[in-house]
């Protein structure tokens, strides 16, 4: 008697803890709430079939309790229940399957109009790299990463000439305006993960992966790394701000382009070298 | 279902049978065995009796030990990984380094040297000669060597405890670059200890699996046809084949990316700068691994998954006086899961940086498996379905099994839809599904198997009372460590983290950190209750007639019980029936043993097998 009800209970009490749990999803901030829709239509369906079959096996219990002499039925098949079963399974899963792939669809599909952004993954930590005026980013490599040239820019290719570079964990978007982020790592696996906007993707060494997103809600997010790398893993952590187009802008104004970036190094080593003649004119003294 | 068509309708005795042909009029025929007996090596001394043994009998219980032996290190681990989550800084030993190293070990523990190794070599050794009826494995002394491989395997991987760094900490699934580079708990050593182990426990399971399979189907008694096997073989049978296939692709990439450490060789390693310095690795593909590996690692999760249906679905027939519901699907069913598993491996990849188009086409396969799954799950609450249930602990362990298997199933439709698990991979709800739907369900089973097959081990019942006590903190513990688990998930908390520190949408989840930790304390140490219950029973469990649970597979109708080596004394039974004659109308008893010839049973309408 009381198997069933311990078991009635865990049914009930998964329901409820569903219902009241404090613990939900953030407040979405992207245009990713399809995402969520396809949860809540897995909630349905999925949590339909949990309390149907959990609700059927705690009737068994109760009603089909051992009793000496019982009459049980013997047949091994039925096969029109088999068939419906079957049919109706095979709806259910093609209930969630249609919408997720639409929504897959989408998330693989990049507006031509997003603004592209290259995460620069590390260990532990992240750097971001935008295109200049041109729109375009200039091709790179990880062999040619150095002091003077932490991205690895192509230096034959003009469109890199340009870039945007910056070097911190803060990145900024402009609100209502979609992002593609283009991954990179120069070490190991990481995963660029905004929980707000929903969206993720490995950043693998030796390729670009991308996803992308339209941020929609001002605010100043946490960044994680979302795959394993090491001991940092859970240190690895970033800030994106969404903010408005004007303050965008003007955050944009105050990172230098690469080859701003490259002529100051210039200076700087052309300073050091004469640094060091003085140096050694002194010594020689 | 047996040899005869209704012979209650037809008056004159007709001889039809799937099996029979040529018996004249004896409704008991069963067509001779075609081939002489094989000759067993029989132990004399201890050492061949019980070390270097190659009864299966004896070397099944050689696996379990050995299994549950690495079981408890890994829920040891587990607890330590528990504290750090829900009391943090409690303990100095706990650094970050060690607590990827016991994330690592325990993951990779409890999937392949618990649960593999448990339901093959344990229960594979130990029921599939008896459930078929032979005399033992078909190549004992192989059999006896994968045991021992298995053994120096599980050697070596303590052994990485103990070396300069320790073990590794690279996450189960040792994603390279990171296994083997510095930034990693144990890159140097541990690393390699661990596919080193991995690979010898390739090479041992090899050795044990063809065993498996060959014995299946070659060395099945007479009338034992493959339409007639207790759903536990055909489980073992068929989890035997996909390890057979998967293996051999974590052996690679095992041997591969000890290569790459060793001689520097680049299989997975690309340019890779790492403290401003530019290594000697270039082109090779971080992603390429993780194919390898999860055409591996999928098909592992029905390694674990299918002897558990088949255990169970057996378990619940018998305690429910009732023949399995749509046995014949049910083979098909774990069959055609098998098959699939090979084409889903992907979707644990979907945002790894493969090619997006492949999400189309690995979430439509994983949906298909569901079909199949379902099915099976719907024929165990129709098996209880006008049965007679005796609700004791191998029941409790098997409805237990129901429950949490659906729950986990389904939250892995939630991320087998492609979409659904962009924002939940890698998180906590990942941690919670997979112990849900391959951690606690196949431990449900592997418990119910236990409390139902001791008695024939033994020769005594383990302590109900006990039993009951350890299934419900094991349930409802493990239950309300999981369940509220997902929801850390669906927040955004992601896995294998150290510290959950600061974000102010995590810190909302410190008291409930606290409350699975306290849960995980508690349903660990209830498995000292089993442990003491099994040690306890070997001398003082109640003892147990022959056939105790009134079941009709072969292994209970072994002359003496337990049984000896051989198994069957003098002459090996003859098969008339499948394994599911229960509460059959007409018959005197409510159970017809699979030796049972039509003759005796003339009044029962028995269906055709």
């Amino acid at each position: 008697m009381w198997t069933g009800l311990v078991f009635l209970g865990v049914i009930i009490g998964s329901i409820a803890f569903h219902i009241w749990t404090p613990w939900w999803w953030t407040d979405i901030a992207s245009n990713w709430s399809k995402m969520d829709d396809t949860i809540i239509l897995s909630f349905w369906i999925g949590g339909g079939v949990f309390i149907l079959v959990a609700l059927f096996m705690v009737y068994c219990i109760f009603r089909y309790n051992y009793k000496e002499g019982r009459k049980v039925e013997y047949k091994p098949e039925d096969k029109k229940l088999e068939f419906h079963l079957t049919w109706l399974t095979t709806l259910g899963v093609v209930a969630l399957l249609a919408p997720g792939l639409l929504v897959w669809n989408d998330y693989i599909k990049v507006p031509d109009n997003a603004q592209h952004v290259e995460v620069m993954a590390w260990q532990w930590g992240w750097k971001y790299r935008l295109p200049g005026e041109d729109g375009k980013l200039g091709t790179s490599s990880n062999k040619i990463i150095s002091d003077s040239n932490p991205f690895g820019i192509n230096l034959d290719d003009p469109n890199g000439k340009d870039d945007i570079i910056i070097d911190s964990n803060e990145l900024h978007v402009a609100k209502d305006r979609p992002v593609k982020i283009l991954l990179r790592s120069i070490d190991v696996l990481h995963n660029y993960y905004v929980p707000q906007f929903r969206a993720k993707m490995d950043a693998v060494p030796g390729i670009v992966s991308f996803y992308w997103f339209e941020p929609n809600k001002n605010g100043e997010y946490e960044v994680l790394c979302a795959e394993y790398c090491g001991v940092g893993h859970y240190a690895m952590r970033g800030i994106v701000i969404v903010e408005d187009e004007e303050n965008y802008n003007k955050w944009l104004a105050k990172h230098e382009t690469f080859s701003s970036f490259v002529a100051k190094q210039k200076n700087d080593n052309i300073k050091n070298n004469q640094l060091a003649k003085i140096n050694n004119l002194l010594n020689d003294k | 279902m047996s040899d005869d068509l209704n012979i209650k309708k037809s008056s004159k005795i007709k001889t039809k049978s799937s099996s029979v042909s040529g018996g004249g009029t004896d409704i008991d025929y069963v067509r001779p065995a075609e081939l002489p007996e094989q000759d067993l090596y029989h132990g004399h001394s201890f050492i061949t009796k019980w070390i270097f043994c190659q009864d299966a009998k004896v070397i099944g219980i050689q696996y379990t030990l050995t299994a549950v032996f690495t079981g408890v290190v890994g829920l040891i681990l587990s607890w330590m990984m528990r504290m750090q989550l829900g009391f943090p800084e409690l303990f100095p030993f706990l650094t970050a380094e060690s607590y990827y190293q016991f994330v690592t070990m325990h993951g990779m523990i409890m999937v392949v040297y618990l649960l593999t190794a448990l339901f093959l070599g344990g229960f594979g050794n130990y029921l599939i000669p008896l459930m078929v009826g032979a005399r033992d494995m078909v190549f004992p002394y192989v059999n006896m060597l994968s045991y021992w491989m298995f053994f120096v395997a599980v050697v070596v991987l303590m052994a990485s405890f103990f070396v300069p760094g320790g073990p590794t900490g690279s996450g189960w699934t040792l994603y390279p670059p990171q296994a083997i580079l510095e930034g990693t708990p144990g890159s140097e050593y541990g690393i390699l200890l661990m596919l080193i182990s991995l690979s010898l426990f390739v090479i041992g399971f090899t050795m044990g699996g063809l065993n498996y399979v060959i014995t299946i189907l070659q060395a099945r008694t007479r009338g034992m046809t493959l339409m007639r096997m207790p759903l536990t073989i055909w489980g073992i049978f068929t989890a035997t084949v996909l390890a057979l296939l998967a293996f051999p692709a974590l052996l690679v990439s095992s041997i591969m990316m000890t290569l790459d450490k060793v001689l520097g060789t680049s299989f997975f390693m690309p340019t890779i700068i790492k403290a401003g310095e530019l290594l000697s690795y270039d082109g090779g593909s971080p992603i390429l691994f993780q194919h390898l590996f999860w055409f591996f690692g999928h098909p592992e999760v029905y390694i674990v998954a299918l002897p558990a249906f088949g255990i169970v679905s057996d378990l619940i027939s018998v305690h429910s006086r009732k023949n399995i519901f749509g046995y014949r699907m049910m083979v098909w069913a774990i069959v055609i899961i098998g098959a699939l598993s090979f084409f889903v491996w992907a979707h644990h990849m979907y945002v790894s940086g493969m090619t997006p188009w492949f999400g189309f086409f690995f979430a439509t396969t994983t949906l298909i498996i569901a079909v199949p799954t379902a099915l099976k799950v719907y024929n165990w609450i129709l098996t209880l379905w006008r049965g007679n249930i005796r609700l004791n602990t191998v029941m409790l362990f098997c409805l237990g099994f129901i429950l949490t298997f659906v729950n986990g199933g389904i939250t892995g439709i939630f991320l087998g839809n492609v979409v659904v698990d962009v924002p939940l991979s890698d998180t906590y709800f990942v941690i919670a599904h997979f112990h849900m739907v391959m951690g606690i369900a196949p431990l449900m089973v592997i418990f119910g198997a236990i409390y139902h097959w001791y008695p024939l081990i033994t020769g005594r019942f383990l302590d109900e009372k006990l039993g009951k006590w350890h299934f419900w903190t094991t349930f409802l513990g493990a239950y309300s460590i999981y369940f509220p688990m997902h929801y850390l998930g669906f927040i955004g908390v992601p896995r294998r983290y150290f510290e959950m520190y600061d974000s102010p949408y995590v810190t909302s989840a410190v008291g409930m950190n606290e409350f699975i930790s306290v849960a995980a304390f508690i349903v660990g140490a209830a498995q000292f209750i089993f442990f003491f219950n099994v040690v306890r029973s070997l001398r003082l469990g109640k003892r147990a007639e022959k056939n105790p649970w009134k079941a009709n597979s072969l292994e209970w109708l072994t002359p003496s019980m337990p049984p000896e080596h051989g198994n069957f004394g003098k002459e090996l039974p003859v098969v008339h029936r499948w394994a599911y004659d229960y509460n059959v109308p007409g018959a005197k008893k409510d159970y017809i043993t699979q030796t049972t010839p039509p003759s005796e049973v003339l009044g029962a309408e028995v269906e055709k097998t």
